[in-house]
This record gives C-alpha cells, structure tokens and sequence, in this order.
C-alpha cells in the first residue's frame, strides 16, 4: 500500500503481473494480458524453432505458444502444476502465448521505481535482450520483459540476420 | 452485338488502372528506385492498352502504348525519373481520364490525338531523361465538346431518333389504318438519367402511363429488351392516341422521376421506312439507326483482309459485328428477381456458418465422449449435421456467380486479335456458366486474358505454316471451364505450335533466369515452366498483343494468389494447353483425417485419389527413392513421420496405409499410420510466424477444441 500513498513522488503508475522463471522473476504490464490458462498439450509444428512449443486454441483463434526459458536460451521447461501459459495481446503484433514457471503475484509500479536498461547494459546475462527495465519493490527486484523483443516476428528476424 | 455489357467492364477497369497509375506514379517521384513500382505502373499500362485495343478505341491505345514505352526504358534502366517527366506523365493521365470520361458518356472516345503529349513522351525517350518538358496543360484534355452528343450516335443525321425507328410491315399497316380512324401517331424519345438504377422500372412506368391515353405501336428497342434492361439510356416509341397534342404525352413521360428527357412530334407514317426497306438499302451508312447504341465499328467484316484501314471500318455495316467469329448465341437473360448485397456482409456469415461448423463438431465429439446410447440425441445431431452442411452450401451459392461475366469479353477480342495478327484461329468456348465464388471471379479475368492473348499470339502458326504441317488453315483456340470435385478447372489451349523447351532454355539463360549449369539439369517440362519466371518473353518480335512477357508470371502469381496453380502441357508443332485449378472455396473444406506418430493432421479431400493398403515388400528403390507400382503408374512414396519429425506407431512389417494424392499429372504416396474419417473443417491461418514449412497450408479446430494441421498436399509431391 506504500506505493499507491506516493502516486505524487512515483510517477505514472503501471500494473504488472509477476512471473517466475527458475529463480528470477519478471513483470509483465497488465494491459497486454490477455489470458493466463493453465499448461496444456499444444499442437505441435513440426520444423519449427525449438522454442516453439506448438499452437493453442484460444476462442476459435490459433494463436503459437513459446517456451519463455527457451526463447531466452535457459534450461528447458520442468513441467509442475504450477506451470501456466500466459496469452500476450501486445500493441501491433499478432497473439501469442508464453509458458513460464508460475504466477507469483500482482504488483504496481511508478515509473520512477522503474530504472530503464539498455541491451547493452549487463549483457552477460542471457536475459538480456528481453528486459527494458528493473523494477525495485519490498521483496526485491523484478525484471520488466520488453513484449516486443519476445515476439516472434522479432524472432524470425533475428534468425534471418543469423543466416545472413 | 451487345457492347455494352463490355463497356462496363471495361470502364471499370479503366478506372481502377488509372487510379492505380495515379498512385504509383506519385510513389515514384518520391522513390523514383522503386522497383515494384515501376513493374506496377508498366503492367496497368500494359493491361489498359490491351484493353483499350480491344474495344478499338484507338486514340486511347495509342497514348496508353507510348506511356507503356516510357516505362519499357525505365524498367530496363534505360531512363531515370525525374519531376518534369512526371508532369508529363500525369498530363497522360489526365487525357487519358478525359477518353474514359468520353466514353462514359457518349460511347465514343472522342477525336482528340494527344499528339504533342505522345510527341512528349517520344522526346522523353530520345533524351533519355533530359527531362522532355512538359506539355502545355490545354492540350492534354481531349476536348470534351468534340465527342458527339449521346443522342447523335450518327452525326450525318441529326433528326430525332424517334423519327428514324423503322417499321415492322404489320406495325405499318396498323398505322395506317389508325389513322384512316383519325387517330394521331406520335413518336417519342425517352432519355434516361446515366445514374439511374432500374432504367427497365422507369421505361415500364412510362409505358404505363402512355398506355393510359394510347396504344404503343412499337418501341426501339422491343419492349421485351427494354423489360430486361437490355438498352443504354434512351428508348423510342411510337404511339397511338386519340389526344390532338403531344405536349400531354410527353408531360406524362416526363411525369416518371430520373427521365432526363423527353423529345415527340407527329409521326410521318406515310413516308417511314420499314424494315423491308431496309434490306433493301444493305450496307448504307443509315444501318445505324437500327442500332444507335453500335460501338464505334472497328470491325471490318469476317472474310475482309485484316490490313483493312481502320478508316474505312465505320462504313461497315454494324449488323456485322454481331457476327463475331466466336460468339455463342446467348440465351434471353431471365428476370430475375435481386437483391443487391454487400460482398462484406456476405463475409460476415460466411465466419458465423464457419463457426457453428466448429460448434456442431464439438456437439458430435462430446456425444461420442459421453458414449450417448440415445437414439433421439444422435438423430438429432445427424439431423443439425445436415441442417449446418445445407447452410454453408446456400451461403456459398450465394456469393457463387457464374463465370460468364468474365468470359463474355474474349469473343470479340479474339476477333479482334484475328485481324490484328493476320492469323486465322477461332474460339471454342465451354462451361461458361460454370460457377465460382464472386472474389475469384472478379479476379481470374485478367490471368485468362493474358493466356488467351499468348495462344493467338505465340501459339498459332500463320495460315500457310499451317497447311504446310497439315493441319486447318484456322487454328483452334479454346477455353474450357469445369467444376472437378472441390475446385474449378479453367484449360486455355490452342492446336498451334506448342513451346519449344530449347528455345525457353536458351532464352532464360540469355535473360539470365537461370545460369547454364542450372538450365543443363532441366527436365523439358521445367523448361517450359520457366516461362513462368518474371520478365520473360520468347516472342523475337515485340507485338501490340502479348507484348513483353509481363504476362506469364502475373498470371501465375494472381492464380497462387487465389489458392489455385496453374500448370502447362505442351507439344512442340501440336499445341499446348494451361490449366487453372482453383478452390471452389476459400475458408471451409471437406478433408481427411490422419493420425501420424500420434498426431491428428487433415489432408484435403480433393486432393486425395485413392487410399491404398500396401504390403511393405512392394516398395521398390528407384534412384535411391521408395516407390510402388499402382496400375501400371508409378508412385513415389512419402514417409509423413519423417517428414514431420516425429515416431510412425507402425510395425515396419505391417502393411501401410498409403494415401495416394496428386497434382495435376503427378501423384504421391503418403504414408500414414491411421485413418480416422471424414471431416468437414475450418481453414484457419497459421499466423506468419509460425509455420515455416511450406507442407503446411493452415490449421483448423477439431470438435474437442484440440487443433490440428492442415498438410498441403501438393508442397509433398
């Protein structure tokens, strides 16, 4: 509740859901939630990336679900009931779910508790590329993830730039 | 001959052409690189002068062919864009605007030349990008006033129409005898407004409201086509009355809201002439009258030789060009009754049926889970599953138009082509009311236009080869449309000289389409499907028809653009043949159900041939690939596990299910591990991202909610 008594000091305040990966943890801005289901089977794609886990009926759309860990280059997915997969609904690009450890909780940030950071920033973490910003709360720090930089088309450029 | 139905097409796309020319063209002078962009501006040229041509304005096709020119040189980097040239080029344009205008309004594209803009433009190409200076502005308008009025289609006579309609012998004697009974003839001439929807309402309203006061002793045209809507925007009418003045007819003509206006005077019945005199007087310029709405004749008649100058053309009788060499009789359309739609709306239900398809298959699937022994419940899901299947069928009938619209315009190209090449061929036309959804129709024309064009040009021989390689002196082209299960088959061929494969070899390594290594693998037929390949034309010489090879490969990718192919079989010195397969539709389609390494796939049913239960000993290696012989065909085989990366739950030792799939001639084997059944389905796309392997043609939700993939079967051959 500390945070809301200070809207005055914090700057625009933002909604974020909370995600655990292995130890570390990450927020995602409410807004571009459009649906947190619990792990199921996906249809898999044959050839395609292997952080591409399949695709998911969400209402009559077939939208394709990643592995988080995958795409950011950790350890494959443990599969617990803790397991979910969230459907992201970012401005300007298409559906597209992620399966991350667990939810851990929801939290509100002020811009001013947000320190922004540049890939270039700690870039010996394998995260790196993924994360616009770090979050201070009371339980410690949360990663802010960079929707844009998860979805696929980012993707698909980065794996032409790879064959170039 | 019924011009106008061609006019409209043609006005149309007229319009969208130059619309497109406008916007590219300012595009280029922002980005005078852009490649495409120059490609798009050369092809609408392209197609606005074939069709220009076609409908023998003249003066249009003209200036369309030296802006077409222009960009020849620009798409070949012979010339660099710059402002003054765009100015140029959009005086074109406008002038260009200023016939379409003309011909909108009078059916005649006027008399204006252009000549200082073609000059422009020729001086364009002779400097080279030394800018060409612009034309001055007035003389790139034709001048509207020089066309004629609409109602003096003929200009030496400038009598009212309705003093000119001729008589039927009986007409004549009844008119005599009305007015031995002291009754009045009058005639009348009733112009519609252009805007006017139901013209046929508005001339029946009138007619009504004549009747009133009089008889109608006859009409030009006959009261049937004007019921049918078969006349332009005027009509004229003799009628008989006992009311002294005229003035009162025509108040009650004019009474008939969107009646632009209204002409009468007392009808000379003594010294009009009849039909009989008609015949008479063959040939005569006057012929024009029987047929106001004639387009401005370009024909020349059939046996007349194809150097015939156009000059002299307007002197051929107009009955004439009814006669075109290929034109089937048409049936009287029959009236129907309509209802104009939105093409959106349509759309709208077509998703709303999609989805109840989804909803009734997961009705079906959770009475299988639920092992439902009612009798009443599985009645009654057959009886929706009926009920549903009606539904989308009435829904695509509804957006299903018959092909004929599209092919209506080729006879009298063909026609035209005939004199224009100095060949001889004729069209053979079938299937004609063949029916696709409207989006394809609309699309297909110009692809079909294109072939249609290559076989008169490139395909049939001139006349004396002809008889040199015995065969007829006139040469066959046809067009054959058909429905083959889920999709419509359009063949377009001709009996002429076939495709030289060396020649297409040679001409794609000189064109640097392919490199020599590359062309010495080629089989024959991939030759010819080189002629496929962007900026490619085998013609030595450049030619008003099938001009520089922008054809093929606009054709092949406006039919992939469609979900359809397009392939070419040929013979060299015995002809070839195109065929256009296309989906009969686009979103939902009956398919097969497979299971492989544990995962459900469907397979499109029109695809499919046949399914075959093979012993795994008949499998034969050749070069190093498995086949099996399937009727004295040999078929190669595809592992599905293999190709979609997962574990076959078969024993090796057990026979296989082989689905046997074909593309046109070639066929396949697929090997799967179980059949499941039928299924009606849902085409949904993959998202771009995400599917990468081509044999994937998109996904569709199973009635458990579970996705499955669409294989495309003809990526696997």
């Amino acid at each position: 509740m500390d945070a809301l008594r200070d809207t005055a000091d914090l700057g625009e305040l933002v909604q974020y859901i909370v995600i655990k990966l292995g130890d570390e943890r990450y927020g995602i801005p409410i807004k571009y939630i459009d649906n947190i289901v619990k792990m199921q089977q996906v249809t898999r794609i044959p050839k395609a990336e292997e952080y591409l886990k399949g695709v998911l009926n969400i209402r009559g759309e077939i939208v394709p679900v990643m592995s988080l860990r995958l795409r950011m280059e950790m350890e494959t997915d443990e599969i617990t009931d803790q397991t979910c997969i969230i459907i992201l609904r970012p401005d300007n690009v298409e559906l597209f779910g992620i399966i991350i450890d667990a939810v851990d909780r929801v939290l509100t940030l002020g811009a001013k508790q947000i320190e922004k950071v540049s890939p270039s920033q700690n870039s010996t973490r394998k995260d790196a590329g993924f994360v616009s910003g770090v979050g201070k709360y009371e339980d410690g720090l949360v990663s802010i993830l960079d929707l844009d930089a998860l979805s696929l088309e980012k993707a698909e450029n980065e794996r032409k730039d790879k064959k170039e | 001959m019924d011009t106008g139905q061609y006019l409209g097409v043609f006005l149309d796309e007229a319009k969208e052409h130059l619309q497109t020319l406008n916007d590219s063209i300012m595009q280029l002078e922002q980005e005078p690189d852009n490649e495409d962009c120059i490609n798009e501006i050369f092809r609408a040229a392209h197609s606005m002068k074939g069709m220009a041509g076609t409908m023998g304005y003249k003066r249009m096709q003209d200036l369309t062919h030296h802006i077409e020119d222009v960009f020849s040189d620009v798409r070949n980097g012979e010339l660099k864009i710059d402002s003054g040239m765009v100015d140029t080029l959009f005086q074109c344009l406008d002038a260009v605007q200023a016939y379409v205008d003309n011909i909108t309004e009078t059916q005649d594209e006027g008399t204006e030349e252009n000549a200082n803009l073609i000059k422009a433009l020729a001086d364009i190409r002779a400097n080279k990008g030394g800018g060409g200076g612009a034309a001055p502005a007035e003389e790139a308008a034709p001048a509207q006033e020089a066309a004629p009025a609409p109602e003096m289609v003929d200009p030496s006579d400038d009598s009212p129409m309705w003093s000119r309609m001729r008589l039927e012998p009986n007409v004549k004697s009844h008119l005599d005898e009305s007015v031995k009974e002291g009754k009045h003839v009058f005639g009348m001439t009733v112009q519609i407004y252009d805007s006017c929807v139901l013209k046929a309402a508005r001339a029946f309203l009138v007619f009504k409201g004549l009747e009133e006061i009089g008889e109608i002793a006859m009409s030009d045209p006959s009261t049937q086509d004007i019921e049918d809507e078969r006349f332009e925007n005027s009509f004229s009418l003799l009628l008989i009355t006992e009311e002294e003045d005229i003035e009162k007819a025509i108040a009650i003509a004019k009474d008939v809201s969107e009646i632009e206006k209204v002409e009468g005077g007392t009808f000379d019945v003594e010294h009009a002439k009849t039909t009989d005199d008609e015949e008479a007087e063959e040939a005569a310029p006057a012929a024009q009258q029987a047929a106001p709405q004639a387009a401005p004749a370009q024909e020349a008649p059939k046996a007349a030789p194809a150097a015939q100058p156009p000059a002299a053309a307007p002197k051929q009788p107009p009955a004439e060009s009814g006669a075109g060499g290929a034109k089937k009789p048409v049936g009287k359309p029959v009236v129907n009754r309509t209802v104009r739609v939105d093409i959106e709306k349509l759309d709208v239900i077509m998703n709303q049926v999609s989805e109840l398809i989804i909803a009734k298959n997961s009705l079906i699937s959770a009475a299988q889970a639920a092992e439902t022994t009612n009798n009443v419940v599985t009645e009654r899901i057959e009886y929706l599953e009926n009920v549903t299947t009606e539904l989308h069928q009435s829904v695509m009938n509804v957006r299903m138009v018959p092909l004929e619209n599209t092919l209506q315009k080729f006879p009298r190209m063909i026609r035209d082509l005939q004199k224009s090449l100095g060949k001889k061929f004729e069209l053979t036309m079938t299937g004609e009311d063949t029916e696709m959804d409207r989006t394809v129709v609309d699309e297909i024309g110009d692809p079909l236009m294109h072939l249609l064009r290559n076989s008169a040009d490139h395909g049939i021989e001139m006349p004396d080869v002809r008889t040199e390689r015995g065969k007829t002196e006139t040469g066959e082209i046809f067009l054959h449309a058909f429905q083959d299960g889920n999709s419509v088959v359009i063949e377009i061929g001709d009996d002429g000289n076939g495709i030289d494969a060396e020649a297409v070899k040679n001409k794609a390594i000189e064109k640097g389409v392919v490199t020599a290594e590359q062309a010495q693998v080629l089989t024959e037929q991939q030759c010819v499907e080189l002629l496929f390949a962007p900026g490619f034309s085998t013609a030595q010489v450049l030619t008003e028809i099938s001009g520089r090879g922008v054809g093929l490969d606009v054709v092949k990718s406006k039919v992939e653009s469609l979900n359809g192919e397009v392939t070419v079989k040929t013979k060299l010195g015995e002809g070839s043949t195109w065929t256009i397969r296309l989906p009969l539709t686009l979103a939902i389609i009956q398919s097969l159900m497979v299971v492989v390494g544990g995962e459900k796939y469907a397979i499109p049913l029109d695809a499919i041939q046949t399914i075959e239960d093979v012993d795994p000993k008949d499998i034969e290696l050749v070069s190093n690939k498995e086949v099996i012989t399937l009727r004295g065909n040999v078929c190669p085989l595809v592992r599905m596990n293999e190709v979609l990366d997962n574990e076959t739950t078969r024993d090796p030792n057990e026979n296989m299910v082989v689905v046997v799939v074909r593309k046109g001639e070639q066929q396949a084997g697929l090997i799967i591990d179980e059949l499941i059944g039928q299924l009606e389905i849902v085409i949904k796309p993959l998202g771009k991202y995400t599917s990468k392997a081509r044999f994937l043609s998109g996904a569709t939700i199973l009635g458990d909610g579970e996705i499955a993939l669409i294989l495309d079967p003809n990526a696997l051959i």
